[in-house]
């Protein structure tokens, strides 16, 4: 009797401490985003953008150091993101001299009429990875610029892709592109334009455009806001005198018109770069292009050191800019492979009708055992709602996300309880039918389906364990779920239910199960 | 109250015939998928699904004209109740789309087509874009996850019971997971994220049954040493009756709420959860067993049973093990 006191005492406070975790369930239970509304995203990063910015800067290091050595050669080329090629090398020694850092980064193979170089394939690993670790702390910058609660940002199945999830975002549109735009700034000089078409553009050099510049899209000035109203082309310099990395901070601002504009200030050693050029530039136009557009064109009017100006945007384009600026530029490209938006109405009806099946599959089940086992009934119903209130304090306390198939979980958790159940009270029947008391056979049914219990949830759980591996947001919630109800599972069905049927037994001498 | 006590059925003598009506099934399944291809679902084959919630009530013969000028084959119906006014319209993947804005462009299209067509106001509810690359992804990931859990629990079977019933639990999970499918396909579900993760539960849940069906062969080997095997799983499979029959009732009622009331979204995971329990409990009986019968060694009536046994028993089966070994002698 002592014992069984014990044993109740022990029950009540884990239903305590259960309840205490999950309510209010509005507040504590944490919702996924199918159920709460809000976008999952799937991005993949261009990591080929990363190797082939090293494969540009060692070529345009080797040229120098080329140039500086004296080293005669006939021409180096880029050919892919990951391999560039030298040919016509006049004095192999002097080469390979100068040439000593590009081999640190890339393997040099011999051609009939000079040299390969394959990015090392470690190396580009490194490189593949360095892009998505940086990508990924600039996103997470950005979505919590965005202001978003309990936002996720985290690598993704493929070693190139990263999931965002945005939970109760309303602004889907603007959402995906502040986390996409690469936010790549540069200062450089405009070498012809501005042209009302790119045909134009290309016509005035020939169709030929040389290989030191670039056609990139601009906003004619004085009309609209940019991307708008004429588009109009300009020729600018590839090389850029300052980059997105030079950067020091941005800021809202005005320009002298009292318009939206963004004003950015420079690093140190930027700025001192910046001012050599400006000053050696005084009177040729400059172009702020931002994320390969022309953002503004103006003339350089003497020497300037750390600071510039974004001017003709709007308002929305302000903030943006300012949040995709200061999270700093990414470092390759991205493109979107997956979205999932849920709206909260949706979400909301989910809930519901996730609640009403739960709700009845726990009537109907209910109904059934009590007609089917009548009082001990009874005692399985108990230790089914003990599993559920156990189900859902562990996920309140280890902050597991409910999610529409969550609800599957809670349903075949109810369906596990049934199962455990029966299996112990067909037991206790067929010991009954042996002829043993019914302390006997209480006892004997419990002690001898207590491996088989373990055996089937041991392997349910290895089925929710591969499930939880598979699946994204919404079946990582129904594998979470059913897992905790496994395990609870056996704490109720063994000992919540071999409990209440010491307690039934011991109240009176010569008791009957009533079965 | 009991049912199904004392029932002294032939299970074994059956397996040719319930083999046949598996066939069957599966193969029947299996002409529709040659013919008809596996419908997949959007999270496997890719493509951009909207559902849009109208001010007024819409025909979903309205909306499909609206949006019948977009290429390819477009998918419409209504989502949910019809008082909810909410319609669902599936664009299958664009062809040849690799570039970064193709993900929007099916999107697009449809709410273009719908604001043009002079519909009622609208807004979209629920939008799924997945291109092909997470699709393919989706599909190894789906099979991979398949195969990891059939093999993880015949391991566990094998190691706890004996390698013939790991086999038999396999070879018994399988055919629920095709017989399920095949059911899937003649009542025209897709297969979605959520009905694969219906059957990945399923093959836990399946195993439930024979675990406890072996768990008693396993007893009563000990205490019935000179009956042959299959008589003991015979004897074994009708003890358990009871508890097979009930159980799986009360399962399906608890899967019958979700079916009914669970929505749009889990009705497929429903309905595969459904199929499934009441297959699974069908091939414990009669396929599991079976296949555990014929990949034991062979035991006759004779003394030397317990030479065939061990191999079996040495898993660590716990403290109930040296009760059975007292109940045996």
């Amino acid at each position: 009797m002592k014992n069984i006191r014990w044993k109740l005492i022990l029950i009540a406070v884990v239903i305590g401490l259960s309840v205490w975790g999950f309510y209010p369930p509005q507040e504590k239970v944490r919702l996924g985003l199918d159920l709460k509304g809000g976008v999952h995203l799937v991005l993949r990063v261009q990591t080929d953008d990363a190797l082939r910015l090293e494969t540009e800067t060692t070529v345009e290091r080797l040229r120098d150091s080329l140039a500086r050595a004296s080293v005669q050669f006939s021409k180096v080329d880029v050919v892919g993101p990951t391999e560039f090629r030298v040919e016509g090398i006049q004095n192999d020694g002097a080469f390979r001299d100068a040439s000593a850092e590009a081999d640190t980064v890339f393997e040099r193979s011999s051609e009939a009429n000079g040299y390969v170089y394959n990015i090392r394939p470690n190396i580009a690993n490194q490189l593949r990875d360095g892009a998505v670790a940086q990508a990924l702390e600039t996103i997470e910058r950005r979505v919590n610029e965005l202001g978003v609660a309990e936002p996720v940002v985290a690598r993704y199945g493929g070693v190139d892709q990263i999931v965002v999830q945005l939970p109760g975002v309303d602004n889907v549109r603007r959402a995906k592109e502040i986390i996409r735009s690469t936010a790549l700034l540069k200062l450089t000089l405009v070498e012809q334009g501005p042209f009302p078409t790119r045909e134009a553009a290309l016509q005035a050099y020939n169709n030929v455009v040389p290989p030191d510049a670039e056609l990139l899209p601009g906003r004619q000035e004085g009309s609209g806001t940019a991307g708008t109203a004429g588009t109009v082309y300009y020729s600018v310099k590839r090389a850029s005198a300052v980059t997105g990395r030079d950067l020091r901070n941005a800021q809202q601002s005005l320009d002298e018109f009292n318009r939206p504009a963004v004003s950015f200030t420079l690093k140190q050693d930027a700025a001192a770069r910046f001012g050599n050029f400006t000053e050696s530039n005084i009177g040729r136009p400059m172009a702020i292009v931002l994320d390969d557009r022309v953002m503004s064109v103006a003339t350089i009017q003497g020497r300037i050191t750390d600071n510039g100006q974004i001017t003709g945007i709007s308002r929305d384009e302000m903030v943006d800019t300012v949040i995709t600026l200061k999270s700093g530029a990414l470092p390759a490209s991205m493109t979107y492979l997956e979205e999932r938006t849920v709206g909260p109405s949706l979400g909301a009806d989910s809930i519901r009708s996730g609640v009403t099946a739960a709700v009845g599959g726990l009537v109907l089940v209910m109904l059934f055992m009590l007609f089917y086992y009548r009082l001990a009934g009874f005692n399985a119903l108990i230790s089914i709602i003990v599993n559920l209130i156990f189900l859902l304090g562990m996920m309140a306390y280890i902050g597991a996300t409910m999610t529409l198939p969550g609800f599957a979980g809670f349903i075949l958790t109810i369906g596990i309880g049934v199962d455990s159940n029966v299996l112990i009270f067909e037991r206790i029947k067929e010991e009954l039918a042996l002829g043993k008391t019914p302390k006997g056979a209480v006892n004997a049914g419990f002690d001898r389906v207590w491996w088989t219990i373990v055996d089937t949830h041991v392997a349910s759980l290895i089925a929710a364990a591969v499930l939880f591996q598979f699946g994204t947001g919404p079946i990582r919630g129904f594998a979470t779920t059913l897992a905790i109800g496994l395990a609870s599972n056996v704490f109720t069905a063994v000992f919540v239910s071999r409990t209440i049927f010491e307690l039934v037994l011991s109240r009176r001498r010569g008791a009957t199960v009533s079965i | 109250m009991r049912i199904l006590t004392n029932v002294n059925i032939d299970w074994l003598r059956w397996r040719w015939h319930s083999l046949a009506v598996s066939w069957l099934v599966i193969l029947s399944g299996l002409g529709l998928v040659l013919t008809r291809g596996l419908p997949l679902g959007i999270d496997f084959s890719g493509g951009t699904l909207l559902v849009a919630q109208f001010e007024q009530s819409v025909t979903e013969e309205q909306v499909r004209n609206a949006v019948a000028s977009i290429p390819g084959e477009e998918v419409v119906q209504t989502y949910g109740e019809p008082a909810e006014r909410r319609i669902l319209i599936r664009l299958p993947q664009a062809q040849g789309a690799t570039d970064a804005d193709s993900l929007e462009r099916g999107a697009q299209q449809v709410a273009d087509a719908l604001s043009k067509a002079g519909l009622p106001k609208f807004e979209i509810a629920n939008r799924e874009l997945v291109s092909a690359v997470i699709g393919d992804d989706l599909q190894r990931k789906g099979i991979y996850a398949t195969i990891a859990s059939l093999l993880g629990i015949m391991a566990y079977i094998s190691w706890r019971f004996r390698f013939s019933f790991g086999v038999g639990a396999m070879v018994a999970s399988v055919h629920d997971v095709l017989i399920t499918m095949s059911l899937l396909m003649f009542a025209g579900y897709e297969l979605s994220l959520n009905v694969v993760a219906a059957i990945l539960t399923l093959v836990g849940y399946g195993v439930n049954d024979q675990i406890v069906i072996f768990d008693r062969v396993r007893e009563n080997l000990r205490s019935h040493r000179n009956q042959p095997m299959n008589e003991v799983i015979n004897l074994s499979v009708n003890q358990t009756l009871p508890r097979t029959v009930i159980t799986a009732g009360a399962t399906a009622l608890a899967v019958l709420s979700l079916y009914l009331f669970g929505g749009e979204v889990l009705e497929p995971f429903a309905f595969a959860m459904l199929v499934g329990i009441i297959t699974s409990t069908y091939s414990t009986v009669f396929i599991a067993s079976a296949v555990a019968v014929l990949l034991s060694p062979r035991r006759k009536g004779s003394g030397a049973v317990s030479a065939g046994a061990p191999s079996g028993e040495a898993a660590p089966s716990g403290p109930s093990r040296k009760q059975r070994r007292a109940r045996a002698s």
